[in-house]
């Protein structure tokens, strides 16, 4: 199983263990990993589990498409990196993944 | 083909058209009227909060429901969360413009605002505020939010029946406004009287009783902001509204009927909504006693029950789209330019998504799924400082009041819009 790390914004290291076909921000919420509030449901369309990949991941992980680059589009606190996470699907290639977690979800 | 026609077809096979269809006055019981013939966008239904129960058969027998002759024209009805979530979520057939709600804009009074238009010029337009109401900017005013809701609710007097609307939510939501566009305090309910013209159905008896009533009002309110416009455009340091949208590289140089229409757009936004949550927080919990006992019980759900609250109450009912070409939804063609109403008020009770919906259960699983502040990128922009006002609202009241009485029945709003209330009967026992 895949494993990630979430860094929340005090610095605090959240190592969990994901489900290949769940999505980052499923596997956030079944962990209960802070900063992750996904009002939705996972469909893209609240941005409320904005995630920073961090650097050296990005090209794996790819950049925003569709709906969610319309949505990060009006988002105050995008920047390189960002991605909602309910829009990354869990893979065995993503094991080892680093995403940060905003102080705030808009 | 028209919209008309798609009327035609739908009407196609219907028995005879009830008694009440000739009048389109809808009867309050929604098994009194034939199907095709529901229009649940007539103000006497929500007033009388018969709404729901058209909710309810609509999102049974008909969820993607056409009406052929609304007050407005005809339009679709959408009453299940999850296609009222696709619909909001696909902005690039279902456009925001020219207006939010059913009834187009007035030639006369051609007022744009950003939650009327589609990307980009919405983005642009929403970046230059959305940061004064965003999550950094509420950690510095939560301090004055929390000392203004005490204020209030000291001075609150005791042992009489007064008006919880006038006195704590509008009260609040107002000085609120009024902090947030820098609004001269002593004239701040000038923003409550903007903001109830600007929703108000021009009618007799209503708050207007003609359009030109309507834009005259709404002509002072612009004039008001223009002065104020003048004064602060050259100030670089001012963090109010009316300071950003005047520096802001997207909206310095909008014309004055579209800074009027963001204006109206900013103080709707912050008051009929928020306002409405706090009076109807209050309607629900002594509508359910044992929700507040749960909660006196246990302060630590207030977060909770401020998005349940929300989720009951959806103090705006609806957004209105409108197709920008054919597409299908549900079984159904909807024809480029057709109306469509999103009926988030519907949505937020929808038992596929909500057990038990039409009841406040304070400690709700999933409360922060509701719908009220709308999905996609028109998602309410005031989301967290509505969230706060009500949260700081609420641990407050609960260590200074151990009782409060409800006196009498809330008067409702007259609109299909705004599901808000203009009296709450309260006493508070000495």
């Amino acid at each position: 199983m895949p494993k990630i790390t979430f860094i929340t914004s005090d610095g605090a290291e959240h190592e969990v263990e994901a489900q290949v076909g769940q999505s980052v921000m499923e596997a956030a919420i079944d962990h209960g990993v802070p900063g992750i509030d996904a009002d939705c449901g996972g469909c893209c369309s609240c941005a409320t589990c904005h995630v920073f990949v961090d650097e050296k991941w990005r090209a794996e992980v790819g950049e925003p498409v569709d709906m969610e680059a319309d949505m990060l589009e009006v988002h105050d606190d995008r920047r390189p990196g960002s991605r909602l996470s309910c829009q990354i699907p869990v893979r065995d290639e993503l094991d080892g993944l680093v995403v940060r977690v905003p102080e705030f979800q808009m | 083909m028209t919209t008309a026609d798609v009327g035609d077809t739908q009407a196609q096979g219907a028995p005879d058209a009830p008694p009440g269809f000739a009048e389109r006055v809808m009867p309050l019981d929604p098994y009194q009227v034939e199907l095709e013939a529901i229009d649940v966008a007539q103000p006497h239904l929500f007033q009388a909060r018969q709404q729901y129960a058209y909710f309810e058969r609509l999102r049974k027998e008909a969820p993607v429901h056409y009406s052929p002759s609304g007050e407005f024209g005809p339009y679709w009805s959408i009453t299940r969360y999850e296609d009222i979530q696709y619909v909001d979520t696909h902005h690039h057939v279902f456009s925001s413009e020219p207006a939010i709600v059913l009834q187009d804009p007035q030639e006369e009074l051609p007022m744009e605002m950003f939650i009327a238009m589609d990307p980009p010029k919405h983005d642009r337009q929403r970046k230059e505020v959305s940061p004064v109401v965003g999550p950094r900017n509420l950690a510095v005013l939560q301090h004055t939010i929390r000392e203004r809701v005490c204020n209030i609710l000291d001075s609150l007097p005791r042992n009489e029946t007064f008006n919880w609307v006038d006195l704590v939510s509008i009260e609040l939501t107002t000085q609120m406004l009024a902090t947030l566009f820098d609004f001269p305090f002593e004239d701040r309910r000038k923003l409550t009287w903007w903001s109830d013209v600007a929703t108000a159905r021009v009618e007799p008896g209503g708050l207007c009783e003609t359009d030109e009533e309507r834009r005259e009002i709404l002509r002072e309110c612009l004039t008001y902001f223009m002065g104020l416009w003048e004064q602060r455009k050259d100030n670089e340091d001012g963090n109010d509204l009316i300071s950003m949208l005047a520096r802001g590289e997207s909206t310095r140089d909008m014309p004055p009927m579209e800074f009027l229409g963001n204006l109206i757009l900013l103080i709707v936004g912050g008051n009929d909504t928020t306002r409405n949550s706090i009076s109807g927080g209050l309607v629900a919990l002594d509508e359910f006693p044992d929700e507040m006992a749960k909660l006196r019980a246990n302060p630590e759900l207030i977060p909770n029950m401020v998005s349940e609250i929300i989720r009951w109450q959806t103090p705006l009912a609806y957004m209105r789209r409108r197709a920008n070409q054919d597409t299908t939804l549900g079984g159904h063609t909807i024809r480029e330019g057709d109306k469509v109403a999103m009926w988030y008020a519907s949505g937020n009770r929808d038992p596929e998504i909500f057990a038990d919906a039409d009841r406040l259960l304070i400690d709700r699983d999933n409360a922060r799924r509701h719908m009220s502040f709308g999905f996609g990128v028109h998602r309410c922009m005031g989301n967290r400082l509505a969230e706060m006002q009500l949260r700081i609202l609420w641990e407050e009241i609960l260590p200074r009041f151990p009782k409060i009485e409800i006196m009498g029945d809330p008067v409702r709003v007259r609109s299909t819009f705004v599901q808000g209330y203009t009296e709450l009967p309260v006493r508070l026992p000495a």
